[in-house]
């Protein structure tokens, strides 16, 4: 997995509460059984005027001029402002998979939904929450300034503004040793085997039945 | 000291080791597998030479993009029409024959949605810990099992290691206490619940669904509720095991049998939350408040009981949920205040991994028995759960019933749900669906879903726009 240490960027305001993961990438595009490709179509029924399918050239396709990744100010933004419960609905993976190709590297939000945020630090993307109101003020000055960034600190836990203000956050010391150190999870999920044996000789003492083959 | 909730047992039962940052190894009983979220995690096994830790916990079905017309299945793989949707399907099978995993394939009587073929083998029991790559794999809850959805990186690791590095969850419970009145249903129950809680209520929690009313559903609607919890921002959904769970699963392909279900049966009576458990949030609803539901925007906390109206942005004080109220007003193409019954419908689908059982098929039938689907509904979908579901069904006579209303009988997927085969619906066109998201696109770009019930559903595909079905029950 791609590590994860400071990471300063141009800042996208994504204004909507409770995007779900339809949204990030439609169905139609997790026919794919590659991980790769997503990027193009990242909030595709926002992003351009026609209706997406897979296998497009999306460079000739026509953009939608009022959705907001689409502003030339924002062009070449990697940290995404959004609001409460980004990332809801389908668990698929298709979405930081999306939000990672295109080019984000953390995304700033009052909440996430839980599986997208487990789902976003398998992939070396950083959610990081912060209140509401602190999203509220970056929002303002995001808004107001254009060229705006932000410079995200893992180790640190902080989120420096360009008035050198600092907001902090929490994140798992589990996800962050992880994701500092680009760390692959089953790896060391693997070191643990010895244990995993004796607790699943453990339960098949206690359930034998739930070891039974099917019918 | 408090007494334990069902799910801080479940949560023991299955703790491998707790390591000194918090998280925790989670063993898990049964993967279920489909072809959407799984190509990646088998590519992800060969790249680094591993083997699933035990095949036989794993079972694998394609459901996502399998097409549901008879002349579409009937020529098996090559009658795909979709060249990607086929090779997704054949990628699966593909994968399940290397790595050994047994598979209920496309045309097999088995096959059918991930989360009503696990119940219905009895591949999901009590007391198991139960993931799928999706996220409504909280339906398998309904049986005191804890069931959650996970990403491709997930599957890879639990076909790796049998393991989830997790963090336990707070504990939530909703009681519902009462008795709901007639043509109410479990749907009804939930799409209350997540209007009251919100689509991010339940974020961060294990759901548990309590009270009188929900004792006194079948497993079906149990499913149902379980189901939506997701929708609700709980990963897991629960209900305490009772005599009803031990009724079902019963002689199930894959249940125990002789002493060891003896022994299974008296562990399982145990999985209920102690009387003096400790839950960090409780909301109570009275069963008696609840009026069949329907949603009327982009999220499923955007729902009202049937005889309301749509909501007035004007009266939201707060500016973030006026400014979602609007946007969803705008996608729905819908007017502040409107009677939802005036809502006209241009397609129907009864069906999804919600609703599709044969409990559902049997309330939608009800309502569908002698009345003839409206002349302005375009195209209305019934599409069983499971090839069990569709032959059970039949046996009872209700493919007739829906064949001589005008409705489409198919075969068993996920179809409309999210319209990754050809079920699809067209740019504004409003649709009552008894699946479980009503996001923008969900079902076709542009699509207007509205969530509801199974004899909702099939009442408004007969009215042609959405009428209150206890007017039809009772005439
Ligand atoms: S029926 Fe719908 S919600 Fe259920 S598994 Fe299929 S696509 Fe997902």
């Amino acid at each position: 997995m791609k590590a994860f240490t400071t990471h300063t960027g141009l800042v996208a305001p994504l204004d909507r509460a409770n995007v779900d993961t339809d949204q990030i990438i439609p169905k139609q595009f997790l026919k794919s059984i590659k991980r790769t490709g997503f990027g193009p179509n990242l909030f595709d029924e926002w992003r351009y005027l026609d209706v997406g399918e897979p296998g497009q050239d999306c460079s000739k396709r026509p953009l939608n001029p009022d959705f907001v990744l689409n502003l030339p100010r924002y062009q070449g933004a990697s940290v995404l402002l959004a609001r409460e419960n980004f990332g809801c609905g389908s668990s698929r993976e298709h979405a930081p998979w999306a939000l990672d190709e295109y080019g984000f590297r953390a995304i700033i939000a009052p909440s996430f939904a839980d599986i997208f945020y487990n789902n976003s630090f398998k992939n070396g993307l950083l959610p990081i929450v912060l209140e509401a109101a602190e999203v509220d003020e970056l929002f303002a000055q995001c808004e107001a300034n254009e060229g705006y960034a932000l410079t995200v600190d893992l180790e640190a836990q902080t989120v420096t503004r360009p008035d050198g203000a600092q907001h902090r956050f929490e994140v798992d010391a589990f996800r962050k040793h992880c994701l500092l150190n680009g760390l692959d999870d089953i790896g060391l999920t693997l070191q643990e085997r010895d244990r995993i044996l004796a607790f699943e000789a453990r339960h098949r003492t206690a359930q034998p039945w739930l070891f039974a083959a099917g019918r | 000291m408090a007494g334990k909730t069902l799910y801080d047992k479940l949560w023991e039962m299955h703790e491998v080791t707790r390591r000194d940052d918090g998280s925790s190894l989670i063993y898990i009983d049964r993967h279920i597998l489909h072809e959407v979220t799984s190509p990646q995690a088998f590519e992800g096994l060969r790249l680094a030479g591993r083997k699933p830790w035990r095949v036989d916990a794993n079972i694998a079905t394609p459901d996502h993009n399998v097409p549901t017309t008879r002349a579409e299945r009937a020529g098996g793989l090559m009658a795909i029409a979709d060249p990607v949707s086929r090779l997704q399907v054949q990628t699966l099978d593909r994968n399940c024959e290397d790595f050994g995993i047994l598979q209920f394939r496309m045309d097999d009587a088995r096959q059918g949605i991930v989360h009503v073929i696990g119940p219905e083998q009895g591949a999901t029991l009590p007391g198991m810990t139960v993931v799928c790559g999706d996220s409504h794999t909280s339906t398998h809850g309904a049986f005191g099992a804890l069931a959650h959805g996970i990403g491709t990186s997930e599957v890879e690791h639990v076909l790796a290691t049998q393991c989830l590095v997790a963090k336990k969850m707070k504990n939530m419970q909703v009681r519902v206490e009462g008795t709901l009145g007639p043509g109410v249903t479990a749907k009804d129950i939930v799409l209350a619940i997540i209007g009251r809680i919100g689509t991010a209520g339940g974020n961060g929690h294990a759901l548990e669904f309590a009270g009188s009313a929900i004792r006194d559903l079948s497993m079906e609607g149990r499913m149902t509720i379980c189901n939506m919890a997701i929708e609700a921002g709980a990963r897991v959904g629960l209900v305490a095991v009772d005599e009803k769970t031990i009724e079902y699963v019963k002689g199930r392909p894959f249940a125990p049998r002789g002493e060891q279900w003896d022994a299974a049966v008296a562990l399982w009576r145990t999985l209920v939350s102690d009387p003096d458990a400790h839950f960090d949030a409780v909301v109570e609803l009275r069963a008696e408040d609840i009026k069949p539901q329907v949603s009327w925007g982009t999220s499923p906390e955007m729902v009202v009981a049937v005889d309301e109206a749509v909501p007035d942005p004007a009266r939201e004080p707060d500016p973030v949920k006026k400014d979602s109220i609007e946007r969803a007003l705008r996608y729905m193409g819908l007017q502040p205040n409107q009677p939802i019954t005036s809502i006209r419908l241009d397609r129907v689908f009864i069906g999804s991994c919600t609703n599709s059982r044969i409990e559902d098929l049997r309330a939608a039938a009800a309502v569908a028995r002698g009345r003839k689907v409206a002349p302005s509904v375009k195209q209305a979908l019934v599409v069983p759960g499971s090839g069990l579901v569709k032959a059970q069904a039949e046996a009872e006579g209700l493919d007739k019933v829906f064949i001589e209303a005008g409705f489409e009988w198919r075969e068993p997927g996920c179809s409309m749900c999210l319209a990754m085969n050809p079920d699809k619906l067209g740019s504004g066109e409003h649709c009552a669906s008894t699946s479980n998201r009503n996001f923008e696109g969900r079902q076709g770009a542009g699509g207007r879903t509205h969530l509801v019930s199974p004899a909702m559903a099939a009442a408004a595909a007969v009215a042609g726009h959405f009428v209150d079905v206890r007017e039809l029950v009772q005439a």
